[in-house]
């Protein structure tokens, strides 16, 4: 059988290193790195962006043969910008999301999933920042894709909605979507992630459960932190 | 956009249409009644070509219009704010005047060079996703630079009517132009719509950014090289028959995507239907204002679409400063 996401010499020219990455199976995944580590770049060549080089397979679909309308149930990218380009309600924002065989239900119970459907007919560009990361969260969860790939998903989040979405994305695991996200809070990582990705220029500094690699001395080498009693500080 | 609405659109095409055959009623009445073979002769030699312009070429212009807004996520963009229309006027005239090749073939080979020439140069200056005022500015130096090349080419051109010959070309005129002219420009004008339509997907996945619209597969790169070559083709081929007609590349696409809910890119069909008939309506306007003598159609498309542009730019900074 083959694995959830196969990805085989995955690389940008000039900004990441061809490397691999396998997901045997739907599990919650964190990738924590300094800025510049190559977190984006990794969800970008993953996703397709910017002509990556190598070759990634979802469930054993090569997602450059995918149609667009196939690549929207094979994964969704999440980008750490929150804008819509024109003036669009929450709710055909998150259309945009769907092959467009897909009808308005999938939409709708995917703001519910943000409890954002009252806001279904308000154009998003009239809505709070954080509102508005949520209708674009929304639009990335719409196709229930099998790979979620999420470039900080909880920033402009108040600390309750970090909560429920980090709860969310964890049961998005659970259901059988695998989910991979880049996150800065070291906390919420451990505290969620069933493995964790360190990267630190453009390489793979650890890859293991998030208790094995907090332990490690890959966290103060890569952070230049350390866990003291009050919390993180410099190392 | 409804069944309904596209049908009412269509219908008011229809009516246009019909009315730039058939306008002024008098004459051609007339005729009918004395001279049956002259009046068929001067619908279908004078008036069919005049209508068939003024639809395909405002039908490319709102089209084009949506596209480029779309491209750029920027309403202000358009065929003639970017200095596209501006780029193959010049061409035009290079290769009319400098060079000497007049056939209607070498007039839209130059122009539509010309219109390649300044949106790729729009692209280099005003960047991909363009700020407002970034490519604003950078539309006005290139048409600020074509309309003063154009000047200058005809200054230095061997013939001493060259600024009389092309001033009334120079500001759009459907006038006196034949069948064949109409499809020279009408022909690659309707086919440069058409392969537009196709990219509305695409244009409206643009939205969320070029980043997921890659993410779903589309090619960015080739998307916005298709839209600039299409454009260029189809602005190149109008200008070089009937010259520059501004505004309808802007505002029709502002109206159409009251009917597509704020969609950029499903905006493009309704652009290009309001886009014929702005273009239908001006031509008719031009046709029937008792001013005893006829403008020129890029005069009345400028009084017209003008207004709307500074609205925008009013409701624009409105909407910032609140």
């Amino acid at each position: 059988m083959s694995a959830l996401l196969e990805a085989r010499g995955i690389g940008l020219k000039g900004r990441l290193p061809a490397l691999d990455l396998t997901l045997e199976a739907p599990q919650l995944v964190c990738l924590v790195g300094p800025n510049g580590s190559g977190k984006t770049s990794l969800l970008h060549s993953l996703s397709g962006i910017g002509s990556p080089s190598g070759v990634v397979r979802i469930d054993g679909h090569a997602l450059s043969a995918a149609s667009p309308a196939q690549r929207r149930r094979l994964l969704s990218y999440l980008p750490a910008a929150r804008e819509a380009a024109w003036p669009l309600t929450a709710l055909d924002l998150v259309r945009l999301g769907l092959p467009s065989s897909a009808g308005k239900a999938e939409a709708e119970a995917a703001l519910e999933q943000l409890d954002l459907l009252t806001f279904a007919d308000r154009r998003a560009d009239r809505l709070s920042t954080g509102e508005r990361s949520r209708v674009l969260i929304a639009r990335a969860l719409a196709a229930r894709p099998r790979l979620l790939l999420l470039d900080e998903p909880i920033a402009n989040l108040d600390p309750l909605w970090q909560l429920k979405l980090m709860d969310l994305l964890a049961g998005l695991a659970r259901d059988g979507q695998a989910v991979l996200l880049a996150l800065h809070d070291l906390d919420l990582a451990a505290r969620y992630a069933e493995r964790l990705i360190v990267m630190s220029g453009g390489k793979v500094a650890a890859d293991g459960a998030p208790g094995q690699v907090m332990d490690s001395d890959a966290i103060r080498s890569v952070f230049g932190i350390e866990k003291g009693e009050a919390g993180w500080r410099p190392a | 956009m409804s069944g309904r609405s596209y049908f009412a659109v269509a219908l008011l095409i229809a009516v246009a249409f019909a009315a730039s055959l058939l306008t002024p009623w008098s004459g051609l009445a007339e005729l009918w009644a004395t001279d049956r073979p002259l009046g068929i002769a001067v619908l279908q030699e004078l008036r069919l070509p005049r209508a068939l312009l003024a639809l395909t070429y405002g039908a490319m212009l709102g089209a084009a219009g949506a596209a480029i807004q779309a491209l750029f996520a920027n309403p202000l963009a358009s065929p003639d704010l970017t200095g596209t229309t501006s780029g193959a006027a010049l061409g035009a005239v290079v290769t009319a005047y400098l060079l000497g090749f007049s056939s209607p073939i070498a007039l839209s080979l130059g122009a539509v060079a010309g219109a390649f020439g300044a949106l790729l140069l729009l692209l280099a200056l005003a960047g991909r996703r363009a700020e407002t005022a970034t490519l604003l500015l950078s539309g006005l130096a290139i048409s600020a630079l074509a309309g003063a090349l154009t000047t200058l080419a005809l200054a230095l051109a061997p013939s001493p009517f060259a600024f009389y010959d092309a001033y009334d070309w120079l500001m759009g005129s459907l006038v006196d132009r034949s069948l064949a002219q109409a499809a020279f420009a009408g022909l690659p004008a309707l086919a440069t719509t058409l392969l537009l339509l196709r990219l509305r997907a695409p244009l409206d996945s643009l939205t969320l950014g070029e980043d997921v619209a890659q993410s779903f597969g589309y090619d960015v790169r080739r998307l916005r090289l298709e839209i600039v070559a299409l454009t260029a083709v189809g602005v190149g081929a109008c200008v070089a028959i009937c010259g520059a007609i501004g505004f309808i590349g802007l505002v029709a696409p502002i109206f159409a995507r009251l009917f597509t809910r704020g969609h950029p890119g499903r905006a493009m069909l309704p652009a290009a239907m309001l886009g014929g008939a702005l273009l239908l309506a001006a031509d008719l306007a031009v046709r029937t204002l008792p001013l005893g003598r006829t403008l020129p159609i890029g005069v009345v498309t400028a009084l017209l679409g003008a207004p709307c542009f500074l609205w925008l730019v009013a409701h624009m900074r409105w909407s910032l400063n609140r």
